[in-house]
């Protein structure tokens, strides 16, 4: 049964199997586990961010595309569902009509891009990918008559889903039963169904020939594969599943802005996410989200308590202030691509033996 | 001479051929044209224009580095935004030390200060390009996937450090007093320090095109893009080649920071990642690889933006990639696409 959930596709190792059930288990009782406003946004975007680098890995680590244009996938579901929810208000019929629009405006664009440009060697894809997500971050930033520009959008959600809604009087294990928490339960179910569903993809026929085709392209057609036609369907799948991941993130900040969405910043999170985590294997995007988040929001302390160690060095606090903690991500960065490609998660799996 | 020897036949290429080939040569002047009509107004016209010219000489020599690695090496650096930046950082260092010399009123001592600043940037910027090439490009040659994964790694660490060595916040880089205001011709008004770009943005371009056809240097670049191992079993050390290569590049990234700075007179670390955008636009419509190309694509990009920033403001956002969606459709590997085998 567990193994069909997982559609065959065991995490092989028993470190790994035990990281996996700590991220799943701290997440599903996170407002239990952790209690306080800032560990359950933590939670709740380490549940958006999985989706998201999961379905980056279905591009850059299942087929082989690197792709720059994520977050305009991304933002498009995020601004589909803030648009819809803005113009129609709170209700769960314009929440329900805005994501799958945004879903759809998403697979649009990627088959467009897919169709134009997949044909060419994988440098070409990246820059004109780069192009095009810089072009819609400035265009969606400068009509904000739409988008509200800069300032991004703020609206509404069913009422359901806010902290002043209460199911119950009474608080169960000290936490109150409220909308958030409802919210909050929303987007991990939801992230875990479509988590569930990307594992169901790639370990189908489908996701094998993606894999050949990221090997050897040129094998994978003379043996009579469509190449094209099987890294658009990969683009248009794992846009459709971005756009979701923003619905998400649109739902549970109640404001949708370029900087959250759309930015190269978030682009970078998520490359640096899936690389760290293990390219190639979707559990790899959730241990890369999660640790990566985790350092985001908290490593940046602990740094804080470096820099006030070596304050007397001045050159070496500066280089250890919190604010430098990406500088680090990089370098972790460039190391994992030469000495660990395959992640964590593939170091794990061949540590096995 | 005898008159039975043999004359070699030269085939003479089709005229129809011949067009298509130059055609590119003739999209600058016909989009200036177009600008004419569009505007009007001469007057602004030529002010937009020397504005475009020199915007697109910038955006080129950015550009030329980036496109003869990409040609010679097959590495495409995501990381030569960082090179663009730093030259610009440095440049800034450099001439507030020398700010002694800006200030004064002399046309020399301006231009000298601006002189010692580009070539302390192409210098730094080299020496940077040093390392890069060796510690991060090295050892994913032929790997595309790694080498933009890594470059790109190697573009966050030096934008980080740029951040660690001159602070966080934005710089102001002041042009020297000689480079500052504009000339009046009739009603245009024409900046002074644009008018200098243009003039450095032609000299490098036809110093590359002399460099690469006329001497040993450029002939084994060519022949290097063409076939690096048939180099290589002729002797030449092609990874040597490819390191003064790279440095070049990098160099002429630092010089494009320099000027772009002085153009701006604002700097950020994340400048050199923001024009990458407008410099991929014009290594892509160019065709990868190819000098040319690159050139006659940053012209178009300059003119463009500056024409639609003037006559439809909303639109020059996105013109630029409307300009490259119309080239690619035109000539899917861009205007001269550097013929490989690869």
């Amino acid at each position: 049964m567990l193994t069909r959930l997982l559609s065959g596709d065991t995490p092989r190792s028993g470190l790994l199997t035990v990281l996996l059930l700590i991220v799943l288990i701290s997440l599903a009782f996170a407002p239990f586990l952790f209690p306080g406003t800032k560990s359950l946004e933590t939670a709740a975007r380490i549940c958006i961010f999985i989706v998201l680098v999961a379905s980056y890995d279905l591009l850059l680590g299942y087929t082989g595309i690197v792709s720059f244009a994520h977050t305009m996938f991304f933002g498009i579901g995020a601004y589909g569902t803030a648009l819809a929810l803005s113009a129609t208000g709170p209700s769960y019929f314009s929440l329900v009509w805005g994501t799958v629009a945004g879903a759809v405006v998403a697979a649009v664009f990627a088959l467009v891009i897919g169709l134009f440009s997949l044909r060419v060697k994988a440098i070409f894809f990246a820059m004109v990918t780069l192009a095009v997500a810089s072009a819609f971050a400035v265009l969606v930033s400068q009509m904000s008559w739409l988008t509200g520009g800069e300032d991004g959008l703020n609206y509404r959600i069913p009422r359901e889903l806010t902290p002043a809604f209460k199911l119950i009087d009474e608080k169960i294990l000290d936490v109150r039963i409220n909308g958030k928490l409802m919210a909050y339960y929303l987007v991990f179910f939801a992230s875990a169904m479509l988590f569930l569903v990307m594992l169901r993809i790639v370990n189908s026929p489908f996701g094998r020939t993606l894999k050949a085709v990221r090997d050897n392209a040129f094998r994978a057609e003379a043996i009579g594969y469509r190449v094209v036609w099987y890294r658009t369907t990969a683009t248009v799948l794992s846009a459709v599943m971005a756009a979701l991941a923003g619905s998400l993130l649109a739902i549970w900040l109640r404001y949708t802005g370029p900087a959250t969405t759309l930015s190269m910043e978030i682009m970078i999170d998520i490359l640096l996410m899936v690389v760290i985590g293990g390219m190639g294997t979707l559990y790899g995007a959730v241990l890369g989200a999660t640790l990566f988040i985790l350092a985001q929001t908290y490593l940046q302390n602990l740094m804080g308590v470096a820099a006030e160690a070596t304050s007397a060095v001045p050159f070496l606090s500066t280089l250890v202030a919190p604010e430098r903690w990406l500088l680090w991500l990089g370098v972790l960065f460039i190391l994992s691509v030469y000495f660990f490609p395959t992640g964590i998660v593939g170091r794990l799996r061949a540590g096995r033996g | 001479m005898s008159e039975t020897s043999i004359k070699p036949r030269i085939e003479k290429v089709p005229f129809s051929e011949q067009v298509f080939q130059k055609l590119p040569v003739m999209l600058v002047p016909i989009l200036a044209f177009v600008g004419l009509v569009a505007i009007g107004n001469p007057a602004s016209w030529l002010t937009l224009t020397v504005a475009g010219l020199a915007m697109g000489m910038m955006i080129f020599i950015m550009a030329s580095g980036l496109t003869v690695v990409f040609g010679l090496m097959d590495v495409i650096n995501f990381g030569h935004g960082a090179f663009v930046a730093v030259g610009a950082f440095v440049g800034f260092t450099v001439l507030a030390w020398l700010a002694g010399w800006t200030a004064s009123p002399s046309v020399m001592m301006n231009l000298a200060a601006v002189l010692i600043a580009i070539l302390a940037a192409m210098l730094v910027t080299a020496l940077l390009g040093l390392a890069f090439e060796r510690v991060i490009v090295m050892p994913v040659y032929g790997e595309h996937l790694k080498q933009i994964l890594v470059t790109m790694g190697g573009l966050i660490v030096a934008q980080q450090m740029i951040y660690v060595v001159w602070g966080p916040d934005e710089l102001h880089l002041s042009r020297p007093e000689a480079l500052q205001g504009s000339w009046v011709i009739g009603e245009a008004a024409i900046e002074k320090y644009r008018l200098v770009a243009v003039g450095i943005g032609l000299a490098l371009f036809l110093a590359m095109r002399h460099i690469l056809k006329n001497t040993k240097v450029g002939l084994l670049v060519r022949a290097g893009v063409e076939n690096g191992e048939m180099v290589e079993a002729l002797g030449y050390r092609i990874r040597r080649l490819f390191l003064i290569v790279f440095m070049t590049g990098s160099a002429l990234a630092g010089l494009g920071g320099v000027m772009w700075g002085l153009y701006q007179e604002t700097i950020t670390a994340h400048m050199g990642s923001e024009i990458m955008v407008l410099v991929f636009i014009v290594v892509i419509i160019g065709g990868l690889g190819s000098v040319e190309g690159c050139f006659i694509g940053a012209m178009l990009v300059g003119l463009l933006a500056n024409y639609t920033a003037f006559l439809a403001p909303k639109v020059a956002l996105i013109s630029t990639i409307a300009l490259m969606v119309a080239i690619l459709m035109w000539r899917p590997q861009g205007l001269y696409p550097v013929v490989k085998a690869k």
